[in-house]
């Protein structure tokens, strides 16, 4: 552990001497560069989420003034409701909440199970199965729309939740993932708590999932942020709309109040889009240096 | 019996896994190319096997033409474009700057955001009239006074002052750059947070030893950086390719492939083909051909990956 904390703080020293140096290199031009990309790309990437969400605060009159308003002029909050109303927004949330918790557990729990079973238990032949796992990875979800919705037909699960769920719940991705950091785990701890009577689901529980926990966590991120925005799925497999999750729900709500009110079309877009957001605030060191790491290691 | 008891937990753990892949990823590839060879509008009872017919119809017909220029358009311009801007911004903000995890976070949000949310504030952003892009395209076309007289004889001056916005999304030759700068908008973020990652990769004394020779910025860059980088780009590269190739969501909202096929793109055509029009066997064709496609892409890197192996 120690030697950890060490090797970090020296990653940190070098680091800011490194960035030091290239401050001095590059000349105070380049850092007023950086300041001037900095506020540049936040503006233009800001723009459209800004745009949103004072539309989403603006009165029907003043959205359709031209040139239109920077700023709302008489900020109203009576889009929100009006939206809430225009479509079942609370039958979209029930039905997002279900299918996102639902898929990502199952995720979850099976990527880990295969995981540890392809690291830490001796079978014949079990490289055979993780090559069936890298197979499994080069097929995109989106070409077996068609046959899985004929078989979801077959078992008469089209309009479910089982319908919405099944596809989704296993995971190619999230058991390559955890089967990488479970191979980086020091084996002599799995040794010592075999060697104390601990049988594998219990060393699994205790003790390698605990120290996994970080490429848990990141597996679980992916999967809720992917499951709530699903929109390809969804849109073929429900029917009616008790089933219809935030994403469809919100494109139907354009469809019917289209370009006739705007304010209530973005108020809907703000029920999609705020929990992913505050998730992502919360959650945003996880996501982005999931993603950066993930790349770096290949 | 210790050994069995092993093997029997082995099964038991991937047994789940492994049976909803082989049910809905394995078996649907297999589904799709037997669909591929039959007629079939997915209600009569009636099956027709047609051999390659299907392939012959879909290889041959001008839909899906268009549909592969479309798809390398789009993926081309806004890969190349997602990347090299990326790559400029991943270098501006690689220094000491205050809020600099403040820009990264704001430049990745987009990448987490519903597609269909995506869709619906982009096309209130292009809507040419009480959109705020037309809005900031008429203040820079009422800035055409301010030109000095003499550039009013070459036509600039009334040119400019003319530009209207164009109809983003109801136009055939804008839509498609209106598609490209949304997704450059969405996966600017993923692309700098890449590069940045990649840039704390390369080993500093390497920029040292540069400098020591006497390698200017420039020389730097070119000797140094890009070719440190060279392994996370092509992981951006490919990842991006394999994005552009699976883009759904955002068109369906925005143009539902339209206006007359101008974004008609892979997965779309795919989606017309099984969901609107009701033809198993073309659907089936273009399934197969996708994934024909992906699995090239995909093995390219997984060579490259073990050629770099081999290299360092």
């Amino acid at each position: 552990m120690d030697q950890s904390v060490e090797f970090q703080r020296d990653i940190a020293t070098r680091q800011r001497s490194s960035w030091r140096a290239c401050t001095l290199r590059h000349g105070w031009i380049w850092h007023m560069m950086g300041y001037a990309a900095i506020v540049l790309s936040v503006i233009v990437i800001g723009l459209p989420i800004y745009w949103m969400l004072i539309a989403s605060f603006k009165t029907s009159r003043e959205i359709y003034t031209v040139p239109p308003t920077w700023i709302p002029l008489n900020p109203t909050l009576d889009n929100y409701p009006a939206a809430w109303q225009a479509a079942p927004f609370a039958r979209y949330y029930i039905n997002s909440i279900i299918v996102t918790l639902v898929t990502t557990i199952s995720k979850m729990t099976l990527a880990v199970l295969t995981a540890y079973a392809l690291v830490f238990l001796r079978f014949p032949g079990k490289n055979i199965v993780f090559l069936i796992v890298l197979a499994a990875l080069m097929v995109p979800a989106q070409i077996t729309i068609v046959p899985n919705f004929l078989t979801m037909g077959d078992l008469g699960l089209v309009n479910t939740y089982w319908g919405l769920i099944l596809p989704g719940a296993a995971t190619a991705f999230g058991t390559f993932l955890m089967r990488q950091y479970f191979m980086t785990l020091p084996r002599e701890v799995f040794e010592a708590a075999e060697i104390d009577g601990a049988g594998h689901m219990l060393r699994l529980w205790t003790i390698a999932i605990p120290l996994a926990m970080p490429a848990l966590v990141t597996t679980g991120l992916f999967a809720v942020v992917n499951e709530w925005n699903e929109f390809l799925w969804p849109l073929i497999i429900t029917s009616t709309e008790d089933m219809r999750t935030l994403p469809i729900g919100v494109a139907r709500l354009l469809d019917q109040e289209g370009l006739a009110r705007w304010g209530v079309v973005m108020a809907g877009t703000m029920f999609v889009v705020m929990p992913v957001v505050l998730l992502f605030v919360w959650s945003q060191r996880y996501i982005v240096e999931g993603i950066a790491s993930g790349a770096v290691k290949g | 019996m210790r050994e069995w008891y092993e093997r029997l937990l082995f099964i038991l753990l991937i047994t789940p896994n492994m049976l909803l892949l082989a049910a809905f990823t394995f078996w649907p590839m297999i589904y799709n190319a037997y669909l591929s060879v039959i007629s079939w509008n997915f209600l009569s009872p009636i099956r027709r096997f047609v051999g390659l017919r299907n392939y012959e119809t879909v290889l041959t017909s001008d839909i899906f033409r268009i549909v592969l220029i479309n798809t390398a358009v789009f993926t081309i311009v806004s890969v190349a474009v997602t990347m090299v801007l990326g790559l400029g911004l991943a270098l501006l903000l690689n220094q000491p700057l205050r809020l600099r995890n403040g820009a990264r976070a704001v430049l990745f949000t987009p990448t987490v955001l519903s597609g269909a949310a995506i869709a619906i504030i982009w096309i209130y952003m292009f809507d040419p009239r009480f959109g705020p892009l037309a809005q900031i395209i008429n203040w820079f076309s009422s800035l055409a006074h301010l030109l000095p007289a003499r550039f009013s004889e070459s036509g600039l001056v009334e040119w400019l002052a003319s530009v209207r916005s164009p109809q983003w999304l109801s136009d055939p030759n804008w839509a498609m750059s209106a598609l490209i700068i949304v997704y450059v908008w969405k996966n600017l973020g993923y692309a700098v947070v890449i590069y940045l990652a990649g840039l704390q990769t390369i080993d500093r004394t390497l920029y040292e030893a540069a400098r020591i020779d006497g390698a200017g910025a420039w020389a730097q860059f070119w000797h140094v950086t890009l070719p440190g980088l060279s392994p996370i780009m092509f992981f951006l590269l490919v990842t991006s390719i394999l994005a552009c190739f699976q883009a759904f969501d955002i068109i369906r909202v925005m143009t539902d492939g339209g206006p007359v096929n101008a974004t008609n793109m892979l997965v779309y055509h795919l989606y017309e083909r099984g969901f609107i029009q009701s033809q198993a066997g073309p659907a089936g064709v273009v399934a197969m051909v996708m994934f024909v496609l992906m699995l090239i892409l995909t093995i390219l890197q997984l060579r490259f990956i073990e050629r770099r192996v081999h290299y360092s």
